[in-house]
């Protein structure tokens, strides 16, 4: 393996492949696979999935990638469309640093609001059977660009449309923050999570309790330097697929709320003075399949 | 509750937290200083070895742009530059690392595209400019000689 791209693309290989066994179930009982990362063209997921040879969709949404795959996967599976699909998401921090940033070799300094690309993949199997954990809700999010520009606060950028996202979630669900176990953001970093708990107050949700953000629980603070946090489509996705989903099984979470957050700009967007879309696609995580 | 763009902009550019200035110019001016001092040294060093001193004067660059780029190479320079920032940056050590940095990236791309075309997407602008202003200083100088 010589290069960075090949590397990420093995990785997704390696995630489905886990998943696959923990699943019992082999690639060719897949209907669909929805894979998403970083690269231009998302040529990552092209080359990853390609040895499954399963019917692909090729997925963007920066860092929200996992959730709109899980969204997708699970909507498709419950219509009856499809039985079962993979779902995976992937970055790698020199793929995506030489892409978004500067050479990799490059001696600069990082602001400290600057969020790091993780090197990781996660993967999920939709299936219609199964023991759980369940997808109960979902709920899309809309692009929501309040004017920042600065490529290094992204977690400002992204968090109006977590804060849109949650919001219409609890006013159209009626429920409140303190009726999760844990409401977990994509990748919003110490900047985006203060920010939501914030607005979240003011708007009259407590959060403080349970609420954390995958780009920071990726990471330990003190003794890595990832200035505000983890970030990358493989952040929240291996966070979701290893850490959370262990913890179901061993019954120490039953109703968690996970909202992955993307950060919709490419280097020349960015280069022309236009500012960062963001979007923050919701799902909700259960134990049980009934639960209200 | 809605919030306003303009007020969200200035809110979120208030609240984060800006870089640690004076820890930052500390160790630019140490580790810069220590370069100049060390080229400094370099440059009396040759003339010791009683190289002529206009010779001198191009082999001093270009035993700190070959030291920042074996630095560079092996993946050690960005460690330095993460604490020095301006002081590796503004010497030429910064110039090679900028010239070298994407050269090795891209290397998987070919000779011509990867390595030849990609070494210049930082230092190409400095070239650029640095080419443009030299001119203009040129000229400048030019026609202050020829008035006076």
């Amino acid at each position: 393996m010589n290069t960075w791209e090949k590397a990420e693309s093995e990785m997704q290989r390696l995630a489905v492949n886990l998943a696959l066994a923990k699943s019992n179930i082999r690639s060719n009982d897949l209907d669909a696979v929805f894979a998403g990362d970083l690269m231009n063209q998302c040529v990552g997921s092209s080359y990853g999935a390609e040895c499954f040879n399963r019917p692909f969709f090729g997925l963007y949404g920066a860092c929200s990638t996992f959730a709109e795959g899980c969204i997708l996967a699970s909507l498709l599976v419950d219509s009856g469309s499809f039985s079962r699909c993979g779902v995976i998401a992937s970055s790698h921090f020199c793929t995506a640093e030489r892409q978004f940033r500067y050479p990799l070799e490059y001696g600069g300094q990082r602001t400290p609001t600057s969020q790091r690309t993780a090197t990781a993949a996660g993967s999920l199997i939709i299936s219609c059977e199964g023991n759980g954990p369940y997808i109960r809700e979902v709920l899309p999010g809309t692009i929501v660009d309040f004017g920042i520009t600065d490529i290094n606060n992204m977690g400002a950028a992204m968090a109006p449309a977590a804060y849109d996202t949650l919001t219409k979630y609890f006013a159209e669900s009626g429920k409140s923050p303190s009726d999760f176990d844990l409401i977990l953001t994509g990748d919003l970093g110490k900047e985006g999570h203060s920010i939501i708990c914030d607005f979240m107050k003011n708007a009259g949700y407590d959060m403080y309790k349970s609420y954390n953000d995958c780009g920071l629980m990726l990471y330990n603070a003190d003794t890595q330097d990832m200035h505000a946090g983890g970030s990358g489509c493989g952040c929240s996705a291996s966070v979701i697929a290893g850490h959370i989903m262990k913890r179901f099984e061993k019954k120490t979470l039953s109703d968690i709320l996970y909202i992955a957050t993307g950060a919709l700009m490419s280097p020349s967007s960015l280069q022309q003075g236009r500012s960062i879309p963001g979007i923050a696609h919701l799902v909700r995580i259960c134990d049980s399949r009934d639960k209200e | 509750m809605k919030i306003n763009k303009q007020t969200y902009q200035k809110y979120a550019k208030q609240r984060a937290p800006s870089s640690p200035l004076f820890k930052d110019m500390f160790f630019a001016f140490l580790i810069g200083g220590l370069i100049c001092a060390f080229a400094e040294g370099i440059y009396n060093l040759y003339l010791y070895l009683k190289i002529d001193e206009t010779t001198v004067r191009t082999l001093v660059p270009v035993t700190l742009v070959f030291i920042a780029t074996l630095l560079t190479g092996i993946g050690v320079f960005d460690s330095i530059a993460k604490y020095a920032g301006a002081g590796t940056l503004v010497p030429i050590t910064g110039f090679a690392n900028a010239v070298v940095a994407p050269a090795l990236d891209d290397k998987s791309e070919g000779l011509v595209m990867g390595v030849g075309a990609k070494m210049f997407t930082i230092a190409g602008p400095v070239i650029v400019y640095g080419v443009i202003a030299s001119v203009i200083y040129g000229v400048i100088y030019w026609i202050s000689g020829v008035i006076s």
